[in-house]
């Protein structure tokens, strides 16, 4: 995969010279002037709604503030444009901050409507400040160059815009390949995981929402001086619709869609704004109908987009392994043997007048398994969410190596060194096994996106995988490397959960119903592996229904039912107790 | 400004807010029971107000040529999809049948009705039935395959849907715009406030309509079913309510106030085709204030945006826009710091 999207950069590499000296008509090089600058934008769209899952219709108003930040300055205080460019990219990323910080922590559709609005009144803004000309908007605008050499039009300006978008799609493919990539991917199937794995998905949401606006300034900073004059109209709310449309049409989750997509679009649509006009007798953007109607099929027969129609033919190879000499993660100091990790001191959970946990208490000591078991709707589920920090408890203490987390959220908790698995699979099917895997070191490395796009972060990736790959082979997955995840059997599929959740390095694992829907053969493994953890010294909790599995591995036991601690003691001991036989068989009173 | 002045527009933002409410509170209805968020209503309004004024001018309105259009699409969607499903060709036609009844009726009545001269008020009761046939159509087009997709997705197929429907409406309608006759001459003075009688009419079908939905809601079977749709599709869904049934009764119930909305402001502006969207984000902003989730919320949100537009016009009326669409984002803000957390995504 990675090779391949390496060719897809040497072959545009390759492209950009050779059509800047074949005889192409200018026609040709206006229109692929225009594709290299809309593809910028809908790359960012790309970053942001393919991978991201977040939607922006107010691309356009971006690239709005990038060109009348420019057309402004380089009319009126004579700054060079090499300069504007950095101040437009400033103003950008401020008001797209603040657009995210507003919207981002609420439901997913917020955004998009923040920046219809948003597009909106920016729009209406451009149209009436006398500063930036009203609707006529900013004429006269010089075009770039360097030193004497103009470089704003034709064939030059070709090379830049097409170099800067090669560069902004590498930057992306290195970004999306990495651990902030990891976790930017992990936000499209919703928080709970990605926050277990200790990444703040709000900071990446704001983050990819600003470098996707940054990507449509930069835009913008290129339009305003090749057409040499900026008026609203090209930022306006249809603009912004027409990027993500452009990027839907083409494929939105990939990078070569955006250009597919782009030039998609700018072609249509410069032919049906001749075509249809004819057709109808009078003139009118009545291509508009055209792409509504096209927008709505696409969504419904081609939801992947055009690219997906060539990208599923095109070979997968596995990922090169180079990191077999990289150093070893440090490692966070472990609890003594026997040492108390974990106690839960009266932890209550009350959802109005329901009380699904009532005042629980127990302990978990280094090298310990622990079970809590009980019967359906004893309150198992809830007392994990306590200790795990999806929940807020009303009252009680959850004590973690000595230190109180109760009231830390999840992410928090995680990046103490605890680690979670859930009771119905979550990874991102299609990443391979590997990089789900490696999701879990995500506390444990450091280099942000920046570092990504530059390609600095290579030593520390070698890292990464190398650890992810150690921890698969600890539970025997060492096979599934390079398969995809969504590929697995449920089985596989809960064991590679485990290996994500030892990369965190933990202290305390805590596993939710991992045999579930797991073979006999499969639990007989899950059983050694979770013996070879605590052989190791690992603390483990485990809720499990499967009454064999429990009596065979755990140490201690914890039963609850209807919300109360019933009993806890020794497999040997609670096996004989009348009260959990009665809990779960029922008994004559 | 005085006293006078500031009733005046008081009275403008309110009678002007009375629409965006409505238009407000279908976008709440249609987004809690299909989750749709329906950026098209205000297209309705603008076809709700244009088709009155073509039927005006003694001529078939257009939009009763895209009805027909629409609703043969419809039909040949239904019929393909049924024959797939069941491969029963009575079935099959029975269905593309039934979804073309209601639209030939209607189109067949505006079609004699056209030249005929009727008053007002036949004309106006006319145009609203031809736009409300629209709603199920709609849905049916472009909604109903993709009922399992996520918000999103469907936000983006409703930009789809705006976009065409704008587009269409330019070819039906041309980019001439119409003002309507008012309904009500009246001129009342009461002190400085002069009310007119066509924002007495605004704000007694405002709240006749606010009471027919509560009683619905509150009273009715299938208004009951509905909640139960917004609530949990897929219980809902086992309790043997059709969740598509409610796509289509909410799309149409979406349809007619838009069409309703656009008689409504048909006499105080003039539309042209495009006209709609602005109208309809207004009514959405109102609607995105309470969350999408609350009428009354929504209702007070409007009057609201409708008080500002109004006052905003007169202090900067180059800029009313901005303040009103700007205003979104210290309402997003408040919500989102209320909230306090992230929520999962659906």
């Amino acid at each position: 995969m990675k090779n391949l999207q390496n060719m897809g950069l040497l072959v545009l590499a390759l492209a950009i010279p050779l059509i800047a000296v074949l005889p192409l008509p200018d026609f040709w090089i206006t229109q692929l002037n225009y594709i290299g600058m809309y593809s910028m934008t809908v790359l960012g769209l790309v970053l942001l709604t393919g991978v991201g899952g977040l939607t922006s219709f107010g691309q356009a108003a971006f690239v709005g503030i990038g060109a009348y930040t420019t057309a402004w300055l380089t009319l009126n205080t004579g700054m060079s444009p090499w300069l504007t460019l950095f101040v437009g990219m400033g103003l950008t990323a401020g008001s797209a901050l603040l657009v995210g910080l507003i919207t981002l922590r609420m439901s997913g559709h917020y955004l998009p409507l923040a920046t219809i609005a948003w597009g909106l009144s920016l729009y209406y803004l451009m149209g009436n400040l006398d500063a930036l000309g009203k609707y006529d908007g900013l004429l006269g605008i010089r075009s770039l160059s360097i030193g004497d050499f103009d470089i704003g039009q034709g064939r030059p300006f070709f090379v830049l815009t097409w170099v800067l978008l090669l560069a902004f799609a590498a930057a992306l493919l290195h970004l999306l390949d990495s651990r902030a990539g990891r976790a930017i991917r992990s936000l499209k199937g919703g928080s709970q995981m990605a926050e277990a794995m200790g990444i703040s998905t709000f900071r990446y949401k704001v983050t990819i929402f600003v470098l996707a606006a940054l990507f449509a300034s930069v835009a913008g900073w290129l339009l305003a001086h090749f057409q040499r004059t900026v008026n609203p109209s090209a930022f306006g709310l249809k603009m912004g619709i027409e990027y993500l449309f452009m990027a839907v049409v083409g494929g939105v989750g990939h990078v070569w869609g955006a250009i597919v997509g782009a030039g998609l679009i700018r072609v249509l649509e410069d032919q049906l704004q001749v075509l249809l006009p004819r057709l109808m007798g009078t003139s009118g953007s009545y291509e508009v109908i055209v792409f509504g109607i096209a927008l709505v099929m696409v969504l419904k027969y081609l939801p992947d987009g055009l690219w997906s129609l060539v990208g599923r033919h095109l070979p997968r190879r596995p990922r090169a392994v180079d990191w077999q000499h990289a150093a070893a993660l440090p490692e966070r100091d472990k609890p003594d043997a026997g040492a108390l990790v974990l106690d839960v001191r009266k932890a209550r959970m009350q959802f109005g007048g329901l009380v699904a946990v009532n005042d629980i208490s127990f302990q978990i000591h280094a090298g310990q398994i622990v079970g809590l078991i009980g019967p359906n709707g004893a309150g198992k589920s809830t007392t994990f969410n306590l200790i795990t920090g999806v929940l807020p408890a009303t009252s009680g203490e959850v004590v973690y190596r000595g230190a109180t987390i109760s009231g830390l959220n999840s992410r928090n908790i995680a990046r103490k060194g605890m680690a979670r698995t859930f009771q119905h699979v979550k990874m991102i099917p299609d990443m391979t096994v590997l990089e789900n895997v490696a999701l879990g070191t995500h506390t444990r490395g450091t280099k942000g996106v920046l570092s990504a796009m530059l390609r600095a972060n290579r030593t520390e990736e070698r890292q990464l995988f190398r650890e992810a790959q150690r921890q698969l082979e600890r539970i025997g997955m060492g096979e599934y490397l390079h398969e995809q995840a969504g590929n697995l059997a449920m089985g596989p599929q809960r064991l590679m959960e485990i290996a994500r959740a030892l990369c965190a390095d933990p202290a305390l694992l805590l596993l939710d119903e991992p045999a579930a829907g797991l073979r006999h053969q499969e639990k007989q493994a899950l059983a050694g592996v979770l013996r070879q953890l605590k052989l190791e010294g690992m603390s483990i909790l485990l809720v499990e229904h499967d009454m064999d599995l429990v009596m065979q591995i755990c140490d201690h036991l914890v039963v609850m039912e209807f919300g109360t601690l019933l009993t806890q003691g020794p497999p040997a001991q609670i096996q004989q107790d009348p009260k959990v036989r009665a809990a779960y068989l029922g008994t004559d009173h | 400004m005085d006293f006078s002045i500031a009733s005046i527009l008081l009275l403008d933002g309110l009678t002007n807010g009375a629409v965006y409410a409505l238009l407000g509170l279908a976008t709440v209805l249609v987004f809690t029971v299909t989750r749709v968020i329906f950026i098209p209503q205000g297209e309705f309004v603008a076809y709700g107000a244009l088709t009155l004024a073509i039927f005006q001018t003694g001529r078939v309105p257009g939009t009763v040529w895209l009805l027909l259009l629409l609703a043969g699409v419809a039909a040949l969607m239904e019929l393909s999809g049924r024959w797939q499903h069941h491969r029963n060709a009575l079935l099959a036609l029975k269905a593309a049948g039934r979804m073309l009844f209601v639209p030939l009726v209607v189109s067949g009545i505006a079609i004699w009705a056209a030249p005929q001269q009727f008053p007002l008020a036949v004309q106006a009761a006319l145009s609203v039935a031809v736009v409300t046939v629209y709603g199920p159509l709609v849905y049916r087009v472009a909604y109903q395959s993709l009922e399992s997709a996520t918000p999103l997705v469907l936000l983006i197929v409703s930009v789809g849907v705006h976009f065409a429907m704008t587009g269409l409406g330019l070819v039906f309608f041309g980019a001439e715009g119409f003002r309507n006759p008012a309904f009500w001459d009246l001129r009342l003075n009461i002190g400085p406030v002069m009310l007119s009688g066509q924002a007495i009419i605004t704000a007694l079908a405002t709240i006749a309509l606010i009471v027919l939905l509560w009683l619905y809601f509150e009273r009715s079977l299938r208004g009951k079913a509905l909640r139960a749709t917004a609530v949990n599709r897929t219980g809902a869904r086992l309790m043997g309510i059709s969740s598509q049934a409610s796509g289509q009764l909410t799309f149409t119930m979406a349809a007619f106030i838009g069409a309703l909305s656009g008689l409504l402001i048909g006499p105080t502006t003039t539309v042209f085709y495009d006209s709609g969207f602005l109208i309809g984000l207004k009514g959405f902003v109102a609607a995105v204030a309470a969350g999408l989730a609350s009428y009354p919320g929504a209702l007070v949100a409007a009057l609201f945006v409708g008080v500002i537009e109004a006052f905003g016009s007169f202090w900067a009326s180059a800029f009313k826009e901005v303040i009103v669409f700007t205003l979104i984002l210290p309402v997003l803000l408040v919500r989102s710091l209320r909230s306090g957390h992230s929520d999962e995504d659906h």
